[in-house]
């Protein structure tokens, strides 16, 4: 005799199994409709572009129902589809908040933002309910903090004067790190501050591109360069002692395209990579993890069950999802070591497919293009540097995690801006959006409605 | 994306901005285009390595994401080159899945097992056989009906009646026979004895393992079994001695009167027999000890260590199954009693009967060496193929002139020396023999490495019988079946 509810049960089993393996497909066609539109943006005109990024809303929108319907048929529980509701009313608010305030606001970079977050919000409660939850509410408050940024960034005209100060602050709290800081992974990146661990870093990189901008736009002359370079080194040597080699490579490579952007001379560019080179090399020899990290990265293999383990996880998850990936909660990316920080790019490319892991990754790469071209938008030399400076800081730390994550450079262990999870990294890239909205606010200004 | 950098070279150039910010643009520009530029390499290579890289990466047994298969795919096929059937899985009336194994203990090694772990080509097809590419629709109907689909097939290199052969050949006696085209690198048949019943092993298991047992049934002898080569060294001694005299090697000349003597120490031929004078093919012919002791320990032992080495000897071999790596060490100021033992193959140096008939394969081959593989292709459950495997070059080992020495001299071994038992009417071949001492007061290891036609080779073939006795006599033979089986079709 058969079970009717047993039957029952297998059969809303198997029409799940199906529903997800074809939803896949449909979250992947959205997602590559939504990146195409974060290009053509670029080549309409005013009417169109406000008409593209109601679209994009709206594919957003409905990539996140979809998921989250997946995300809710899987577990059964009621409380998955009120966080979906709070989170839904989240971006709207957000959007048409933002909309409201700042009417001049780049939208495209405000769709993004949104995407981006959504992306994690679905891969993180697929991985961790509570950490998703977790992400949410620092997503909001972080929101709701960084929305005075962009009238600060355009109204205040002291900005250019404070140089020293964001440069010894910055010098300060990565001290404060290198000295105190707690160990994780080998490295020492978090400060606690009651029950939150806080990772200075991610806020220093911001103040560091302003220190830099103030520095480099007062003077190109040979004294003020060694002054700046030096000030500048000494960031990155405290970030090599606390062994955040990571952000070590950030602020580096930012400091690198800073000075080349201000000088234009390519003889800082060689001089920069030829020290930057001879550093990596001392690195190398002197300290074991950077070893480490690079023996793993060069043979895995030999060592799969220690050095090798997290990037080979991380390769059988790409691998195993190839390109559609094999759809949400039928892959193991728990098997991955810190999935939901550094690795959660892995995650979406196993579940959701390596093809919509690489729209992401034009979505960020987009987002860089956008900083670049309100660079070129602005006259003022020290918003100039500092649009680049932080497009900079974006761009290699999206580099750094995915190439990481891919096998394609060593993993330095950061994160995906908006999309894994962490509280201090979620908070400083919606600060790092927060400036370049308001320097796009003051390009609009000078230039009045032509854009 | 061209429009976009169309707009931003348009608005650069149109605006009247000082020269500095105007260079500052510029400069972001050139960074732009870098960033984009490492961004399309890094994106090329995710693309290279799901499409070239993938398949070999995630068949491993690290990748727990494999197992999860299981649950929706039944484990495919595994079937001889002719469509035999080696592996299948049988759906019982309650559902519950039995891995069958129709030929028992034949292929046990090669096929390998999936239930106590996985070996063989179990475990190297482990991917294949769980990936299903049925039609879509077929696979999502059954899906929602909650049936399991039917995994590829695996269709393997390997010849049943040339396995079916070694293994008769072989009998009772424990030893291993490894059979490959030389000029693809298909390996047709891979024995090991003694061997165990794939379809018992749940049974058998504790027994097996038991440290009471040394008969090691489980061990693939063919690929992890470590051997001292024995005569059939003198091939790479041979090799050698041609390469430090090219010119000259056919003036040697060698008096045997059945035991060498050099300092305080003496090297036999086999049984004691006087070969008389030797030039050296017929040294060769005859493994004669004593002009190999001779000529060995008077070769450069740096350059035979070179040799060695490109005979993948203390290297990786290329083949996709586990074995054990060969060795060879004669250190440097090894004495004179090492060289020659070394030179006749017995020292330390070790071999695997698979790494033996690789060498053969190369010297047949022209000296190029073909990796070996043992799956052809992969087909659906419907028999549509879905990825071929196709020969690939590993590398020269020597050169082709080389080899055409060795075969010279490696016919004449078959022609008129110890392993006349493949003299054949039916084709020529050409071999070598070896008769390995391992314990004193125990037979000699029987080998056997040769291959046919000499001319046109398509066959290479490596035998070891484990105290067999001599190689002519008890290894040879089981060559002679293999050459007969395979010409006489």
């Amino acid at each position: 005799m058969i079970n009717l509810s047993e039957f029952n049960q297998n059969m809303i089993q198997n029409i799940l199994h199906v529903y997800v393996s074809w939803t896949r497909y449909l979250l992947f066609f959205i997602m590559a409709f939504y990146t195409y539109l974060n290009f053509r943006y670029f080549s309409v005109d005013e009417p169109g572009k406000k008409k593209i990024c109601g679209r994009q809303i709206r594919l957003m929108l409905l990539l996140h129902l979809l998921a989250y319907s997946v995300l809710c048929l899987n577990t059964l529980d009621p409380a998955v589809a009120a966080f979906y509701g709070l989170q839904a009313a989240f971006f709207l608010c957000f959007i048409y908040v933002y909309r409201a305030f700042y009417p001049q606001a780049s939208r495209l970079l405000v769709n993004n933002m949104c995407m981006l977050l959504c992306i994690s919000f679905i891969m993180l409660a697929r991985l961790n309910y509570e950490r998703a939850v977790r992400q949410f509410i620092i997503a909001a408050v972080s929101a709701a903090f960084s929305f005075i940024v962009p009238a600060i960034i355009d109204r205040a005209r002291f900005l250019r004067r404070l140089a020293w100060l964001y440069g010894s602050l910055g010098l300060l709290l990565l001290g404060a790190v290198c000295a105190a800081g707690s160990r994780s992974f080998g490295a020492q990146l978090s400060l606690d501050v009651g029950s939150f661990s806080v990772q200075p870093s991610e806020f220093v990189k911001i103040l560091y591109v302003f220190f830099i901008a103030a520095m480099l736009s007062r003077s190109t002359e040979f004294k003020h360069l060694v002054l700046t370079s030096a000030a500048a080194a000494l960031h990155v040597l405290i970030l090599v002692l606390s062994k955040d080699l990571g952000s070590a490579l950030i602020f580096f490579l930012a400091y690198l395209f800073m000075l080349y952007a201000a000088s234009s001379d390519l003889r800082w560019l060689g001089a920069g990579l030829l020290s930057g080179g001879l550093a990596a090399a001392a690195a190398y020899r002197l300290f074991s993890h950077v070893q480490n990290r690079v023996l793993a990265w060069r043979d895995p293999w030999s060592d799969i069950d220690n050095r090798g383990y997290q990037i080979t996880q991380s390769l059988f998850a790409i691998g195993t999802g190839s390109w559609f990936g094999l759809g949400l909660y039928e892959g193991m990316p728990w098997k991955i070591p810190v999935v939901e920080k550094d690795f959660i790019f892995a995650a979406i490319s196993e579940e959701m497919g390596a093809l919509f892991a690489l729209c992401v990754l034009l979505i960020c790469l987009g987002c860089f293009l956008q900083f670049v071209l309100i660079a070129g938008q602005i006259k003022d030399l020290f918003y100039k540097l500092i649009a680049f400076g932080l497009g900079t800081v974006y761009i290699v730390q999206v580099f750094l995690t995915v190439g990481g994550v891919i096998k394609f450079i060593p993993s330095t262990g950061v994160t995906l801006p908006f999309v894994s999870y962490g509280g201090s990294s979620v908070l400083s890239t919606f600060i790092l959006f927060g400036v370049i909205q308001g320097l796009y606010l003051k390009t609009r200004e000078t230039a009045g409605e032509t854009e | 994306m061209r429009r976009l950098w169309m707009q931003f070279k348009k608005k650069d150039a149109f605006r009247d901005a000082p020269a500095g910010r105007q260079n500052a643009d510029r400069s972001m520009l050139r960074l732009t285009y870098l960033v984009v530029a490492v961004f399309a390499v890094m994106i090329f290579y995710e693309g290279w390595f799901l499409t070239v890289r993938r398949e070999d990466t995630i068949n491993n047994s690290y990748n727990a994401r494999l197992d999860g298969f299981a649950e929706r795919v039944v484990r495919g096929k595994i079937v001889a080159g002719d469509g035999t059937v080696l592996a299948e899985t049988l759906i019982g009336e309650d559902g519950g899945e039995i891995r069958s194994y129709p030929y028992g203990s034949l292929f046990a090694h090669v096929v390998g097992y999936s239930t106590m772990g996985r070996t063989g080509l179990e475990d190297l097809a482990h991917f294949y056989l769980l990936s299903s590419h049925v039609n879509p629709i077929d696979h999502t109907l059954r899906e929602l009906m909650g049936e399991k689909n039917m995994g590829d097939t695996v269709v393997t290199t390997l010849d049943p009646a040339l396995q079916q052969t070694a293994s008769d050949a072989l009998g009772d006696r424990r030893g291993a026979v490894v059979v490959m085209e030389p000029d693809t690198g298909r390996v047709l048949a891979m024995v090991s004895k003694p061997g165990f019943d794939p379809n018992t092993l749940a049974d058998d298991w504790n027994s097996l393992i038991s440290p009471d047992n040394t008969s090691g049934q489980l061990l693939n002898r063919a690929a992890q079994g470590l051997y001292p080569p024995g005569s059939t060294f003198k091939t790479v001694i041979l090799l050698e001695y041609i390469r430090e005299h090219p010119e000259d090697y056919n003036n040697f000349q060698f008096e045997c009167d059945g035991c060498y003597e050099e300092g305080d120490y003496s090297i036999r031929c086999y049984h004691g027999n006087a070969h008389g004078t030797q030039d050296l093919k017929e040294a060769f012919a005859n493994s004669c000890n004593g002009a190999f002791a001779y000529l060995g320990s008077r070769l450069d032992a740096e350059k035979l260590a070179v040799t060695a080495k490109q005979l993948l000897f203390n290297s990786d071999i290329p083949v996709a199954l586990p074995y054990a790596g060969s060795a060879y060490v004669m250190e440097e100021g090894a004495g004179l009693w090492e060289k020659l033992q070394t030179s006749i193959g017995q020292g330390r140096t070790q071999i695997t009967p698979l790494h033996n008939a690789l060498l053969a394969a190369a010297v047949a081959n022209g000296g190029t060496l073909m990796k070996p593989y043992f799956i052809d292709h992969i087909e659906n459950v419907g028999g549509d193929r879905i990825r071929s495997f196709q020969p690939s070059v590993y590398g020269s080992l020597m050169t082709a002139g080389e080899a055409a020495v060795l075969t010279e001299m490696m016919t004449e071994v078959v022609e008129s020396g110890t392993a006349s038992a493949v003299k054949s009417g039916l084709y020529t071949a050409a071999a070598k023999t070896g008769s390995a001492e391992f314990e004193s007061g125990r037979d000699t290891h029987a080998w056997f490495i040769g291959f046919a036609p000499a001319e046109t080779p398509e066959l290479a073939v490596s035998v070891i019988v484990e105290e067999g006795g001599s190689g002519g006599a008890a290894a040879a033979p089981i060559a002679r079946k293999i050459f007969d089986t395979y010409f006489s079709r």
